[in-house]
């Protein structure tokens, strides 16, 4: 061995520890880079779900109700039209004044009248609508509790805040803690979240015109680019020739893919809405513009489904005598399918959680009453989100992650049932 | 509703039409001496009458449908006094829209004059004779298309090659729905846009450095103009996207080499899956936990440390936008970089380069263009992000690169401008369409620079 080669056999031998630690570091950098994105994954979920989970509970006040005809102004002979109009509001107040007789001042009344929500007075009026003899008798009712009293209550208040920066006041919390220790509070299911519209009270918020209108946006989607989706994919894998118009075809649909939502929104303004003049706020408009947002996704997962069937099917097919066509619908199709609706699933998730188009044509209204049909004003539930994380009270924060957990878990059961579609026919 | 009345009606004429021809196929067949004396089989005979009766009806009731309303409108307008039409355009425009109102049944008679009255009577009646011609002819132009399809069924009609060949054109027009989008898209911005440049001019637009579309309500006000700067929006979108991309990729570039090089097959199977679930929550959650969650800690954590930190922070938007967008470089970075073909990896450990060496080395210059195209891609969707700035930015246009300061976005100003209540010819809402067509040329741009950088890679090891 010459001398050189010894020298540089001891110089890699002196650099080998420094090049392993290199190495050892680069490697720790790469699970730096997994854990972190882990990280913020765990985050964001544990932060939605430790909001929203409070919005699935409601917490009622146990008043005793004196249902005083004087107050009422009605009898319990009145018919229901009566009942209907009857005063409940100041029923409920009363009762309150009298379950707390040591409260005299105005402010301090205002105060006690705001623990209850506004939609109690609604429902101690269905009950009286259904039991009118109950008029003239003193029940201990289950009445909802206002937004800010259930804040408290649910602990998300604490006395430590200083008073002014707290809508519920020291006084209150004396109350909803004489009420508590009584074991007149109690938490119920939230119903009212899944059976409601939007409201301007944080307690009466529900989804269900949002969902009822998601529905409807997503139906007119699926229904316009599940056939245009899978016949394009069909022509431009089956039928096309190769000329310019092809081309241009396929240059289109890539780039419709990488176009950002909110465009997509601008053209159903300018075209569908002022062109055409469909109706602002509808579904119908919604699901056009989602449609066109959707086809690149489910032409692209339907041209990969259908490239993917063996060619001997075709061949087999064309062999004994059936068209071009026949081949196609009675035999490339049936077996493409499982990847074609896999595609169309993963499109129409996409749809459900896209907001931004919808915006632009004006489906951010405040809707209370559940649509009917795909004509009807109405809001989907990404956007109702959108609403409520804008409102500034505190009541709609945990309102608005419980519809987060709502469309994210639409969102994991379309997901799921495509991965199965997708594992389940994947064998064959 | 009328419009569903007639499509069902049409749905059940070519129903029947399809019966009908398929049963006469039969029987001519069976006359013949069976069914192989035919051309088609009897169900293509079917189809083709169905076809027949659908598709002229359709194609009539759709043209019905888009000049209903001009036609009613310049009927009624005909119909009115002189002196109404004399007046401008624009008034003409809103008292008929007044008495169609009325017409329908959302305005009250009470704050219409006389004219509008008869003229809404007028309206009602031409629309119920539109109506009913609608319903007449479309029935009509079906019957008669599915009787003489019905006719024609002879032995030697080639049926089949007949209805495949229509077939083959649907086909081809829901395809070419792809190349309508894109055309409207273009058109509808660059309309608005170009009205939008009549106003105000272009250099003003793309040089100016105030932003600030507050139009006054009336001519005489303070500030009536308002200024389009669009500088402003241009800096804020592209500091908040660094940011995004100062997150996204160094981690997606980092998880996906070590996901790709060092992590066993099961841990990949596993944690691939899971950062994806990242790709796939909507960007009004991303935008929610921006704005309530992320945005409070970052101005809390300033002023632990002695900094001013605007409580809607360009940080705390790219940040968000930055986790949104691991996946997405993760994956795309993944696919180019198990691209390099193999043999560049073995022959640089087989001279003893340790894996981080040859990662370094080799294989990312190897992928340098793919990756860059990757990222491009990345930065396009940054820019084209919507619900996560509007929910987490600001609103005031701020020529400023400090992340910590509030800027603003070109997709919230778009959304800002459009949404509520708007007239239509205001500059203010057509600076929005102005800056729909700078965004959608900038992201075409940049995916059209990426598609082709990362295909001409793909190329390079094919």
């Amino acid at each position: 061995m010459s001398k050189d080669t010894f020298k540089n056999t001891e110089l890699i031998q002196a650099s080998l520890k420094k090049r392993y630690a290199r190495e050892r570091r680069f490697q720790f950098y790469g699970m730096l880079a997994v854990l972190l994105g882990f990280a913020f994954l765990f985050i964001l979920l544990f932060d939605i779900v430790s909001k929203g989970t409070p919005a699935f509970t409601q917490k009622e006040l146990k008043i005793a109700v004196h249902l005083d005809p004087e107050r009422l102004g009605v009898e319990a002979t009145a018919d229901a039209e009566q009942l209907q109009q009857a005063n409940y509001n100041a029923v409920i107040k009363a009762s309150l004044r009298e379950m707390f007789p040591e409260v005299t001042s105005r402010s301090e009344k205002r105060r006690l009248y705001r623990m209850v929500s506004i939609g109690a007075e609604y429902h101690l009026r269905d009950r009286v609508v259904a039991e009118p003899s109950l008029i003239g008798q003193t029940h201990d009712l289950w009445l909802l509790a206002h937004s800010e009293a259930a804040g408290y209550l649910k602990g998300q208040i604490s006395r430590d805040t200083p008073e002014v920066e707290r809508k519920v006041k020291d006084v209150q919390m004396d109350w909803l803690d004489q009420l508590r220790d009584d074991g007149r509070t109690r938490s119920v299911f939230n119903t009212l979240f899944f059976l409601e519209g939007d409201s301007r009270e944080p307690e009466l918020a529900g989804i269900r015109a949002a969902l009822q209108g998601s529905f409807f946006t997503l139906a007119v989607t699926f229904l316009l680019a599940f056939p245009v989706g899978v016949f394009s994919a069909v022509y431009l894998e089956e039928f096309a020739p190769r000329n310019r118009i092809t081309d241009l075809i396929e240059i289109n649909i890539n780039n419709l893919a990488a176009v950002p939502s909110i465009v997509f929104g601008l053209l159903g303004l300018a075209v569908f809405i002022n062109f055409f003049e469909l109706p602002r706020s509808a579904p119908l408009v919604g699901g056009i513009v989602l449609s066109l947002m959707t086809l690149p996704t489910i032409i692209i997962t339907s041209r990969a489904a259908i490239q993917a069937v063996s060619p001997s099917i075709r061949e087999a097919a064309l062999g004994v005598g059936a068209s071009k066509l026949q081949t196609v619908f009675h035999h490339v199709l049936p077996v493409a399918m499982p990847g074609i609706l896999t595609g169309s699933i993963i499109g129409m998730a996409q749809a459900l959680g896209e907001s931004a188009p919808l915006l632009m044509i004006g489906m951010v209204a405040f809707i209370m009453d559940v649509p009917g049909g795909v004509t009807d004003p109405s809001t989907v539930l990404p956007v109702q989100i959108f609403l409520w994380a804008d409102s500034p009270e505190r009541g709609f924060t945990e309102k608005t992650s419980a519809a987060i957990m709502v469309l994210m878990g639409f969102l994991i059961v379309m997901n799921a049932l495509a991965i199965y579609l997708r594992r389940r026919f994947e064998v064959k | 509703m009328q419009t569903s009345t007639v499509f069902l009606t049409l749905l059940a004429l070519c129903v029947v039409s399809f019966f009908v021809g398929r049963h006469k196929s039969r029987l001519i067949g069976m006359a013949g001496g069976g069914l192989q004396s035919l051309h088609s089989l009897p169900t293509h005979y079917g189809y083709m009458a169905a076809l027949w009766a659908g598709l002229p009806a359709l194609l009539l009731f759709v043209v019905w449908l888009a000049v209903e309303g001009s036609v009613v409108r310049s009927l009624v307008i005909a119909s009115l006094p002189a002196e109404v039409r004399a007046q401008g355009v624009d008034q003409l425009g809103l008292y008929y829209n007044q008495l169609v109102g009325h017409a329908v049944g959302n305005i009250e008679p009470a704050s219409l004059d006389a004219t509008q009255l008869a003229a809404s009577a007028v309206y009602n009646e031409v629309m119920n004779y539109s109506r009913n011609l609608k319903m007449l002819l479309v029935c009509l132009v079906a019957i008669i298309g599915g009787m003489l399809a019905v006719m024609r069924v002879k032995p030697d009609l080639r049926a089949r090659n007949h209805v495949e060949s229509i077939f083959t054109w649907i086909l081809f027009s829901c395809s070419f729905i792809a190349v309508l989008t894109t055309l409207g898209i273009v058109l509808s911005v660059l309309f608005e846009a170009i009205r939008f440049f009549q106003a105000i001019s272009i250099t003003d637009f793309l040089f100016g450095l105030q932003w600030s579309p507050q139009m006054a309500i009336r001519a005489d006000q303070v500030g009536a103009s308002g200024s389009f700067g669009f500088v402003p929006l241009l800096v804020g979108t592209l500091l908040i996207s660094a940011v995004a991309m100062l997150i996204a990729v160094p981690v997606g570039l980092m998880s996906a080499i070590y996901l790709s090089e060092y992590a066993s097959r099961r841990f990949r199977s596993i944690t691939k899956p899971v950062l994806e679930i990242l790709a796939g929550v909507p960007t009004v959650v991303y935008g929610f936990f921006a704005a309530l969650t992320v945005a409070p800690f970052i101005r809390n954590l300033g002023e632990s440390v002695g900094l001013s930190v605007a409580s809607e922070s360009a940080l705390a938007a790219g940040l968000v936008m930055g986790i949104m967008i691991i996946p997405f470089v993760m994956s795309l970075s993944d696919d180019i970089i198990s691209a390099v073909p193999d043999t560049m990896r073995e022959a640089s450990l087989g001279m003893g380069a340790t894996m981080s060496e040859t990662i370094r080395k080799v294989l990312l210059p190897a992928a340098l263009p793919g990756i860059v195209g990757g990222i491009l891609l990345a930065v396009s969707r940054a820019i084209g992000e919507t619900m996560i700035v509007v929910m987490a930015a600001g609103l005031s246009a701020k020529l400023t690169i400090n992340p910590l300061e509030a800027v603003t976005t070109i997709t919230v100003q778009i959304v800002t401008l459009l949404v509520g209540d708007q007239e239509f010819d205001s500059p203010k809402t057509l600076a929005a369409f102005a800056l729909g067509l700078v965004l959608f040329f900038v992201t075409l741009l940049l995916n059209v620079i990426a598609l082709y950088v990362v295909r001409k890679y793909r190329e390079q090891y094919e």
